[in-house]
């Protein structure tokens, strides 16, 4: 088994908690892994991606070769088409549906949402909408996304959620149940939609 | 025990394992993560025997201090960004001269590709000028082990020892086993040798000859050491160098599958691998590595001149900016790069997203009213620096017109006014100043040049994520003692409804024809809020 996803955002959104979480689900697994972060200039409102491998087996590179990640994991629609050198032919896309506008030139958003759809596999999900539905705040968009990507991912739900469990402890108890429903929903979405 | 570590986390780990005394370092993407690391070890196991890990203001400071440290018998460790070693590097190439008591390791972060920096310089070479050993892990739990035996390299040899690292390894991710415990901390121990630290021609002449005479030792100790290894392929007629991550890449790749591979991660070059493998009848060595040519240079004065050595001097690999798996080609030794499987389903052109300052930055007040005042006059010319507020060069500020180095700012606004060049301002922030802009300030004081020093004063590192500033709370004083008239010494708060005091504030001061300061100072508004969040 072996899964490579590239993590994908603008500065701030929260991927590298999407990357933790995974991550602490892989350690758990017992499997091997390798995260690949931005840090320094990036951050400051621009791109930013993570590349993450995880794998039963050794990795070598801590970057994903380009034509092989399983899957493209964006807090931002348009974000998430930026990465598609790296897509497998049969990858799938699971990004927010939620533009984050601040540049001048974006593009109309329905062109956006097309170029998405025209890959067989791919989850476009409102992740403002469902954090509001659960009664979270837009801080766990992150954890929403997280959730539609499981059925992709190779781990169990459970494992994912004490992953998660583990990266919020540190908090309080009211942010892990928050994550853990925005999580939750997130893949009840993703189930029902796939 | 088992821990996801950053490659700079585990570089600090490792630190902590081998009984380090004292981490000294500015800083600076992408090294910054391992002093953080190191400090919050420290807040949380306040029982264990401390490790001094408070900031320096620069990293020439820093090197010093470990090299004092040293002296005294203990373990110290550097860090810093490549382009730091540009600033420490008088005490570093002299530190091999001294040599040392207590076990220094420093580390330098490359950045290829410039992701944060503003050049690829290869740190590697600083190694082998300064005639001392390099490692250069290819993975985390080498950067975790490699920092325990750089330090007892260090203790051994009596040299300092350089850990290269590059962004990849710096920034990424992996299971890294460590140690149960720290190994204890050196006793303080002052230098046998009296005589050793004084580099007097007389007795650096003697050391010199010492580091001299220690060259054949390094070379060995590449060698046989185990942190090179060279295996036989099938194919010996071709051989691939991999250095650092690169042989991550190799490995990725499947080129390695059937031919010999020489994995480096210990420097000077392990001469007896690299003849073995032409004994093996190498014709062809393709050398990858992260950064510039090093090794593909060095390893033509190794081998004889009929084997062909490809890399990224004749264009088998880029001549610049990192390396990737897509780097090379699965047929063979990387003639044509790997193509996107993907890459013409884009289906649309996508605008960049380039980074800016902060939404309420005080930066971008800042900008504001410079711009405007420096609008009435006819060229006025903005000389910028390093930090957040160097985003002021895009849009839609486009404010400033050089950016080179810490400290720059305020040394080439005066050598421009030397030249007859009015207004000259120099823009720069408060870390930058303390870091390397007061001695320039002192030049300015010195001959009252004509020039505006703004400094943007937001009470920390912001662009490294907000460490403390060296001169938080002094800058006025800093400012005056170094010879600039209280008068024209003068704060103002970057804010949108103070606006026409802060031009007024610039205007008066670009009239005024000699040195002066303006300083902008409100909270970086990252700190504020984690402060607000806590």
């Amino acid at each position: 088994m072996k899964k490579d996803i590239i993590l994908a955002g603008v500065g701030g959104q929260g991927i590298l908690s999407i990357a933790t979480v995974i991550g602490q689900s892989a350690l758990a697994e017992g499997w091997y892994l390798k995260q690949a972060e931005v840090h320094g200039m990036s951050q400051r409102g621009g791109e930013v991606q993570s590349h993450l491998r995880i794998s039963t087996n050794p990795i070598w590179s801590d970057l994903i070769p380009q034509g092989q990640a399983d899957i493209i994991l964006s807090l931002e629609p348009l974000e998430a088409l930026r990465y598609l050198p790296w897509l497998a032919p049969d990858g799938c896309i699971v990004t927010s549906s939620v533009p984050f506008r601040n540049i001048d030139s974006y593009p109309d958003i329905n062109e956006v949402y097309s170029a998405i759809q025209t890959f067989p596999k791919h989850i476009l999900i409102d992740t403002d909408a469902i954090v509001k539905e659960v009664n979270a705040p837009v801080q766990a968009a992150n954890m929403v996304l997280l959730g539609a990507a499981i059925p992709m991912l190779g781990i169990e739900p459970e494992i994912v959620e004490s992953g998660l469990k583990k990266v919020f402890a540190r908090k309080s108890e009211t942010i892990v149940q928050t994550n853990i429903r925005a999580l939750q929903a997130g893949y009840d979405y993703a189930s029902k939609n796939l | 025990m088992k821990h996801i570590l950053l490659g700079d986390e585990a570089i600090a780990q490792g630190a902590i394992d081998a009984g380090l005394s004292g981490v000294y370092a500015y800083p600076g993407t992408p090294s910054t993560e391992i002093t953080e690391y190191i400090q919050l070890a420290q807040s949380k196991k306040q029982d264990s025997a401390p490790i001094f890990c408070q900031w320096a203001t620069n990293e020439k400071t820093a090197m010093e201090a470990a090299l004092g440290m040293t002296y005294a018998g203990k373990r110290a460790l550097v860090c810093m960004k490549h382009v730091g070693m540009n600033v420490c590097a008088d005490a570093f190439v002299n530190s091999a001269i001294t040599g040392v008591n207590g076990g220094l390791v420093v580390v330098a972060a490359d950045d290829p590709s410039m992701h944060s920096s503003q050049n690829e310089q290869d740190s590697r070479f600083y190694a082998k000028f300064a005639l001392i050993p390099c490692f250069e892990p290819s993975n985390q739990q080498e950067a975790y082990d490699m920092t325990r035996r750089a330090f007892d390299l260090s203790e051994q040899l009596h040299v300092p020892v350089l850990l290269r690292v590059t962004t990849r390894m710096a920034h990424s991710r992996a299971m890294v086993m460590t140690a149960d415990s720290p190994r204890a901390q050196n006793a303080r121990t002052l230098p046998a040798d009296t005589k050793r630290f004084i580099l007097l021609p007389a007795f650096a002449k003697r050391n010199y000859a010492d580091l001299l005479a220690k060259q054949p030792e390094f070379v060995r100790l590449s060698e046989t050491g185990g942190l090179n290894t060279y295996k036989r392929g099938s194919n010996t007629k071709r051989a691939i160098v991999a250095c650092g991550i690169a042989y991550n890449y190799v490995q990725e790749s499947g080129i390695a599958r059937d031919v010999s591979v020489l994995k480096i991660t210990q420097y000077p070059l392990p001469v007896a691998l690299i003849n073995q493998m032409v004994a093996d009848g190498a014709e062809e060595v393709l050398v990858a590595e992260e950064g510039q040519p090093v090794v593909e240079e060095l390893i033509r004065t190794v081998i004889p001149s009929d084997i062909r050595i490809v890399g990224r001097l004749t264009g088998a690999l880029p001549r610049k900016g990192e390396l990737s798996p897509d780097c090379f080609a699965i047929d063979g030794f990387a003639q044509t790069p790997k193509t996107a499987t993907l890459t013409e389903k884009s289906l649309m052109t996508l605008p960049g997203r380039p980074p800016s300052m902060c939404q309420g930055c005080g930066h971008r007040d800042m900008y504001t009213a410079l711009n405007e005042v420096a609008r009435e006059y006819n060229e006025a010319r903005i000389f910028g620096d390093i930090g957040c507020y160097t985003l002021g060069a895009l849009p839609p500020f486009h404010a400033i017109h050089a950016c080179v180095e810490m400290g720059a700012s305020i040394t080439m606004a005066k050598g421009a006014a030397d030249a007859g060049q009015y207004p000259a301002i120099a823009v720069i922030g408060d870390s930058t100043f303390t870091h390397s802009g007061m001695t320039g300030l002192l030049d300015c004081a010195n001959c009252n040049a004509d020039v505006v020093v703004l400094i943007s004063d937001n009470l920390t590192t912001g662009m490294t994520g907000g460490q403390d500033s060296a001169g938080t709370g002094k800058l006025e004083r800093i400012c005056m003692a170094l010879g600039v008239p209280e008068e024209h010494v003068r704060t103002v708060v970057p804010l949108a409804k103070n606006m026409e005091e802060m031009k007024a504030v610039i205007r008066e001061e670009i009239n005024y024809h000699g040195t002066s300061v303006v300083i902008a100072r409100r909270e970086c508004i990252q700190t504020l809020k984690r402060k607000a969040r806590k």
